[in-house]
């Protein structure tokens, strides 16, 4: 490997929605992630910079930005991998609010786990014994391929549908609806179908598959909302959807 | 449009997609074995005219497109521009209708 | 700075395009393709009239690429309804690579058949 640019040319967006690109020399390392890049920026150069991030090892998924246009969790992507020459390009993640510089308010992002019911409802107690749930039955094989989800929001940012349709409610939070969709013990099933239906769930996904392009877990949000699709599509002929489901 | 409306909409646009399947196989297949030595009007209308089956087929092609399409458009043109809500749905009812009266007229008259 | 084409550069959106594209595209052919037909009505011969704009080059250049839009959206469409409709496997990620290869074999065999 010859002559490799000593320094990285990148490209930092800072403010708010109307902002623009800020130009900074970066001196590159062997082994440099994206991350590494940014907190050289906000250490030694600009104080100002703001950007999330807490393990740094890939589990949290707090670090994620748009690098060179695609969504990553930048504690994992090497420089090496990425850039372009010498050149760098990051900007924060896509269909989300700005804060500022590279933080963008995931408010919308959850509200719309919430309202696909993307949460757990159990019909147990303390008293009743645990459930049996076999590890290789084919709804918990379905459930157990996007359970590893941690809300990072890089399949949101990567999604066409949701910049083209804000009330879309996107493939992370339709992939936790179908993973308890799955789930024997849970109870709001017709509930959470009735959430998940229609022009602004998971009957607006055009399989295009950027999500499952870009998950990190190697998730597949698309494989879910398929599934979705067959049963929510089940359900309505059978006049099982709610008109109005309750929140 | 309710949400249970929305899903059957979806469902019947897969339903046609599936007939439409077969109607444009045959239809590719048709047109390629009739282009073979040129098109003419006579070709065309020695096969359709007084043909019951051809009749019937062309009529079930043109029924599924013209629930297909619209539903179709639809989706573009909430997405791609700002047109949503009941004057969308209105619209592509229109242009449901528009293609089913066309297409019948069309059939008809290579068939009659 | 938004997802622009540096991430949307990978398969399932090009066929995700292709469909959306060579169904438009068959959307607006269709009223001029019944309105053709509906000239029968008139006679034979009125069609016959119609149908000799077609021998120009240009008109037959449209035919080919009506033909593939028609393949196009068939075979995507075929894709579609076995991602939605199956039960996922991985093989299913490869059938936009399929629905290409026949989309255009019959692009082929429209346009050699015209020579």
């Amino acid at each position: 490997m010859d002559s490799e640019a000593c320094t990285l040319n990148v490209r930092v967006w800072r403010g708010g929605e109307s902002g623009g690109f800020r130009e900074y020399e970066v001196p590159r390392l062997e082994s440099q992630t994206v991350l590494d890049v940014v907190t050289y920026i906000q250490r030694r150069i600009d104080p100002t910079l703001s950007y999330r991030f807490a393990c740094r090892v890939g589990m949290c998924g707090s670090c994620a930005m748009t690098v060179n246009g695609k969504p990553r969790w930048t504690c994992r992507t090497h420089v090496a991998k990425v850039a372009d020459g010498d050149r760098l390009e990051i900007a924060p993640l896509s269909n989300l609010p700005i804060v500022r510089d590279l933080v963008t308010d995931m408010t919308p992002f959850f509200e719309k786990w919430q309202r696909a019911r993307g949460r757990f409802q159990g019909g147990h107690t303390r008293r009743d014994d645990f459930a049996r749930v076999p590890p290789d039955s084919r709804e918990r094989q379905n459930t157990d391929a996007g359970i590893e989800c941690i809300g990072c929001g890089v399949c949101y940012s990567a999604c066409e549908v949701v910049a083209w349709k804000p009330e879309y409610l996107g493939p992370a939070a339709l992939n936790r609806a179908w993973t308890l969709v799955n789930d024997v013990r849970d109870t709001d099933r017709r509930a959470r179908l009735s959430a998940v239906a229609g022009d602004a769930g998971c009957h607006a996904c055009h399989t295009q598959m950027h999500c499952t392009e870009r998950c990190p877990k190697q998730i597949s949000p698309t494989a879910a909302i398929s599934g979705l699709k067959r049963l929510v599509l089940a359900a309505a002929l059978k006049g099982e959807l709610e008109e109005e489901p309750g929140r | 449009m309710s949400p249970r409306a929305q899903v059957l909409l979806w469902g019947a646009q897969r339903a046609s997609a599936a007939v439409l399947a077969i109607c444009v196989a045959v239809h590719l297949a048709t047109v390629i074995y009739a282009v073979r030595n040129g098109l003419s009007a006579a070709e065309i209308l020695g096969r359709t005219r007084g043909n019951a089956p051809w009749l019937a087929f062309y009529l079930v092609f043109v029924a599924s497109v013209a629930v297909h399409a619209p539903i179709g458009l639809r989706a573009i043109l909430a997405e791609w521009t700002r047109w949503r809500g009941r004057s969308l749905d209105l619209a592509m009812l229109l242009v449901g209708g528009l293609l089913a009266l066309w297409g019948a007229r069309a059939v008809w008259a290579v068939f009659a | 700075m938004k997802h622009d084409f540096r991430a949307r550069n990978h398969p399932a959106y090009w066929a995700f395009l292709a469909h959306r594209v060579s169904g438009l595209l068959l959307a607006l052919f269709l009223p001029v393709h019944f309105w053709a037909l509906g000239q029968a009505l008139h006679g034979e011969a009125v069609l016959d009239g119609f149908l000799r704009w077609t021998e120009h080059p240009l008109a037959k250049l449209g035919e080919v690429i009506l033909v593939l839009a028609l393949s196009a959206h068939l075979t995507g469409g075929l894709r579609i309804l076995m991602l939605e409709f199956l039960a996922w496997r991985d093989w299913q990620k490869s059938l936009a690579a399929l629905a290409a290869g026949l989309s255009l074999a019959a692009g082929l065999a429209f346009l050699l058949n015209l020579g």
